[in-house]
């Protein structure tokens, strides 16, 4: 098992977001984590990546069967754990390439590593980008600075494929993408799905999961899964909403 | 431990022992009596020997300074300074060197350590290892006087002149008198006539009509000796369509005592010239609890004297207990431009106030201020900006930019713009921000794998790049790294 959380408690401001939450993830899954507006999906995204102000009360995350709560995020991340945001952070001033390359290199040192030498960087972005529609001056625009919502998101989805994580937890990444942004967003994903790599895929709509398709779905309300299940579970939910979980999980 | 909290955690155990260039030389000197009076202004002036006219241009300041009180206008505190409990002149033994050979070869290694190559055959060396790099002249200042100026007789042939002040004062009277007090009179300011009275060395450059000059200059002031002040006086003129890209260093050992340094540099651009000036200010800033560091208290003023003339300012000021200083620019000459780019970062007890002036005299003059703040700290950091038109400088444009980040809660960061128009053509714009260093922007980067020392640093340098973009390719290496250690918890 890749990771493992077990009977998480979040508070978050003195508010109770996540309620025993249980969740297990294998080496090289693609699961789904559906759920209306408020259950926590979120809330999961940033306690994995380790955000502060995110305080649990009770329960553990593993990974590899290793705790990882008291890990700094660069710890983590470094361990392979990726977080696609939902809101991309703006970074005035910094060249896509260059937060790219001080990412990779850090990661890197801290796995012991060497760097990368500039050529090859270069050959990596550039034959990673391409894939993404991104082109060179993109790359050398501050991160995230003026991006449309597509670009931001495909962005994300170019961190995800250089920094190689083994768990990658998408937050929404569909939110705010046109269809054919989303398509180039998918068919990013799905180029990184391989057996080696586990995937959290986080949405509201069934919508993505058309084209990233999920091994597992499971159902979030009010801080906990509510049910799981497989692929066929987020048609389901499509068909007849979140409602009849509201009252499963009160 | 939240990521901002970290990062000033870290940024707090900034200590004396982030100052890579806080080591003494072990020098024999020679020093003027401990004071200032008329004696110490004849000591000086005699070392230098000096002809009357100088001599009397000195005395005449050091009668005006007794006049005069110490201005308290600027947001920075500071212990009652007693002038009389300095020395205002020091230079290693040893001098008239015909060579570099003859320099202390403590001296030499001084610089070795400090990385700034004195010998040219190792410059020219360091030609054939990079391609592209280019050959950089420096005039070494120590203490009180030049102890090694490069590759002169290469500028000689271009009929550049670049020496240091005291040998200007010698060799070529006619230019010095007609030009030195011409942009900052003697009685200007509290701290530039006390310069005025008791100046020590300093560069001196002349560019002839026509000539852009084929190499950076660069000074690097060291100040080694304890309870001395450096007073510093640089004079540079580019003549009709001539060029010069000058660059300025400084650095001193850790000492307990606050030490004073109060410079003086006046540019001089006739028509169609441009001067370009950067600076790496990195003296030492105190230890954590303000104990220690230099006094900085500059006055630097360019005048755009011809018609087309440019004078760009760019400043990295990271050292200094105390800085006080306002690059300026008076835009005399019709079409003439001034520029003022400043990084200004702030750790510890540090206290900063400076900006700029961009005064509006001619016709069409066009000025650009952009100012990036960066507090830390206990630290108090003041941008402190005038912009005047003329009655009759029709057409005048300013634009300025002065934004402030702020890491920690027990910083503080000020923007006093002063903007006067007495021309109603004039069009000035002014915008100011403050920002705290951001929470989600240190979350994204450290969920790509940054430490938060990383992630500081390459916030920090994407608020900072517009100003580093306008320094000399191989000093914005240079001052980016600086930035970093300023901040982080790691020496580089």
């Amino acid at each position: 098992m890749l990771l493992e959380v077990k009977n998480l408690h979040v508070e978050v401001e003195d508010k109770k977001i996540l309620n025993g939450l249980t969740l297990s993830v294998e080496k090289g899954q693609v699961a789904a984590i559906m759920g209306p507006n408020g259950s926590g999906k979120s809330t999961l995204a940033y306690v994995l990546a380790g955000k502060d102000n995110y305080k649990v009360t009770e329960g553990d995350v593993l990974l590899d069967g290793k705790s990882i709560l008291a890990m700094a995020p660069d710890e983590r991340a470094a361990k392979g754990l990726f977080l696609a945001f939902q809101y991309p952070v703006e970074v005035p001033g910094v060249a896509t390439m260059t937060f790219l390359r001080t990412a990779l290199n850090a990661q890197r040192k801290t796995r012991g590593e060497a760097e990368l030498s500039t050529p090859e960087f270069m050959k990596l972005v550039r034959e990673t980008s391409k894939h993404l529609g991104i082109d060179q001056e993109m790359l050398r625009r501050a991160v995230n600075v003026g991006f449309s919502g597509g670009e931001k998101k495909r962005n994300e989805i170019l961190q995800m494929a250089i920094l190689q994580p083994r768990l990658a937890v998408l937050d929404e990444t569909d939110s705010g993408l046109d269809i054919d942004a989303l398509k180039i967003v998918a068919e990013g994903v799905n180029r990184l799905r391989s057996p080696k790599r586990s995937m959290i895929v986080i949405t509201h709509y069934q919508r993505l999961l058309n084209f990233i398709v999920p091994d597992v779905v499971h159902v979030l309300a009010k801080g906990r899964v509510v049910k799981s299940g497989g692929k066929e579970l987020a048609l389901e939910l499509e068909a007849k909403g979140y409602a009849q979980y509201a009252d499963e999980a009160a | 431990m939240p990521a901002v909290q970290e990062t000033v955690e870290q940024v707090r155990r900034i200590d004396v022992d982030q100052y890579k260039y806080g080591f003494v030389t072990d020098i024999e000197s020679e020093k003027a009596p401990k004071g200032l009076s008329e004696d110490t202004v004849r000591f000086i002036s005699a070392k230098k020997s000096e002809p009357q006219w100088m001599l009397d241009w000195r005395l005449e300041a050091y009668k005006r300074w007794q006049t005069m009180r110490e201005p308290t206008w600027a947001r920075v505190d500071y212990p009652k300074i007693d002038y009389q409990n300095a020395y205002y002149y020091s230079a290693p033994k040893k001098k008239a060197l015909a060579s570099l050979d003859e320099v202390d070869p403590e001296i030499l290694k001084t610089y070795e350590k400090l990385g700034i190559p004195l010998r040219e055959q190792e410059i020219l060396a360091g030609v054939v290892r990079s391609e592209g790099e280019r050959r950089v002249a420096v005039d070494a200042v120590f203490d009180s006087v030049s102890v090694a100026t490069t590759f002169k007789e290469e500028l000689k042939k271009a009929g550049v002149i670049f020496m240091p002040m005291s040998e200007a004062v010698r060799e070529h009277p006619e230019l010095v008198k007609k030009y030195l007090g011409s942009v900052v009179p003697t009685s200007d300011n509290f701290f530039a006539t006390l310069n005025s009275a008791v100046f020590s060395d300093g560069s001196f450059v002349y560019v002839p009509p026509g000539v852009r000059c084929p190499m950076e200059l660069s000074t690097y002031f060291r100040i080694n000796e304890a309870n001395t002040g450096q007073f510093e006086r640089t004079l540079i003129i580019a003549d009709k369509g001539a060029y010069v890209s000058y660059l300025e260093g400084c650095t001193a050992p850790m000492r307990d005592e606050n030490q004073l340094h109060a410079a003086v540099v006046e540019l001089v651009a006739h028509d169609d010239a441009e001067i370009k000036y950067s600076t790496v200010q990195n003296w030492y800033p105190g230890d954590a609890d303000g104990k220690g560091g230099i006094f900085n208290f500059v006055t630097k003023r360019g005048d755009c004297r011809g018609a087309r003339s440019k004078i760009s300012w760019t400043q990295v000021e990271t050292g200094s207990a105390i800085t006080w200083k306002y690059p300026s620019c008076i835009l005399r000459g019709d079409n003439s431009r001034g520029e003022f780019y400043s990084i200004a970062i702030s750790n510890g007890r540090q206290q900063v106030d400076s900006g700029t002036k961009m005064l509006h005299l001619g016709k069409n003059t066009t000025s650009r201020i952009i100012s990036k703040g960066i507090a830390a700290g206990k630290s108090n950091n003041t941008y402190r900006g005038l912009v005047t038109a003329h009655r009759k400088a029709a057409n005048a444009r300013n634009f300025t930019n002065c934004d402030s980040l702020l890491i920690g809660d027990q910083c503080g960061a000020h923007t006093v713009p002063y903007i006067e128009a007495k021309n109603a053509s004039a069009v000035f714009e002014h915008e100011a921000s403050t920002s705290k260093i951001s929470e989600d922007m240190l979350f994204y980067c450290r969920q790509r794998g940054m430490s938060a020392e990383e992630a500081t640093a390459l916030v920090v340098n994407g608020f900072v790049k517009d100003v580093l973009q306008q320094l000399p390719m191989e000093f914005a290496v240079e001052a980016q790294k600086l930035i970093s250690i300023s901040l982080e918890g790691s020496v580089g």
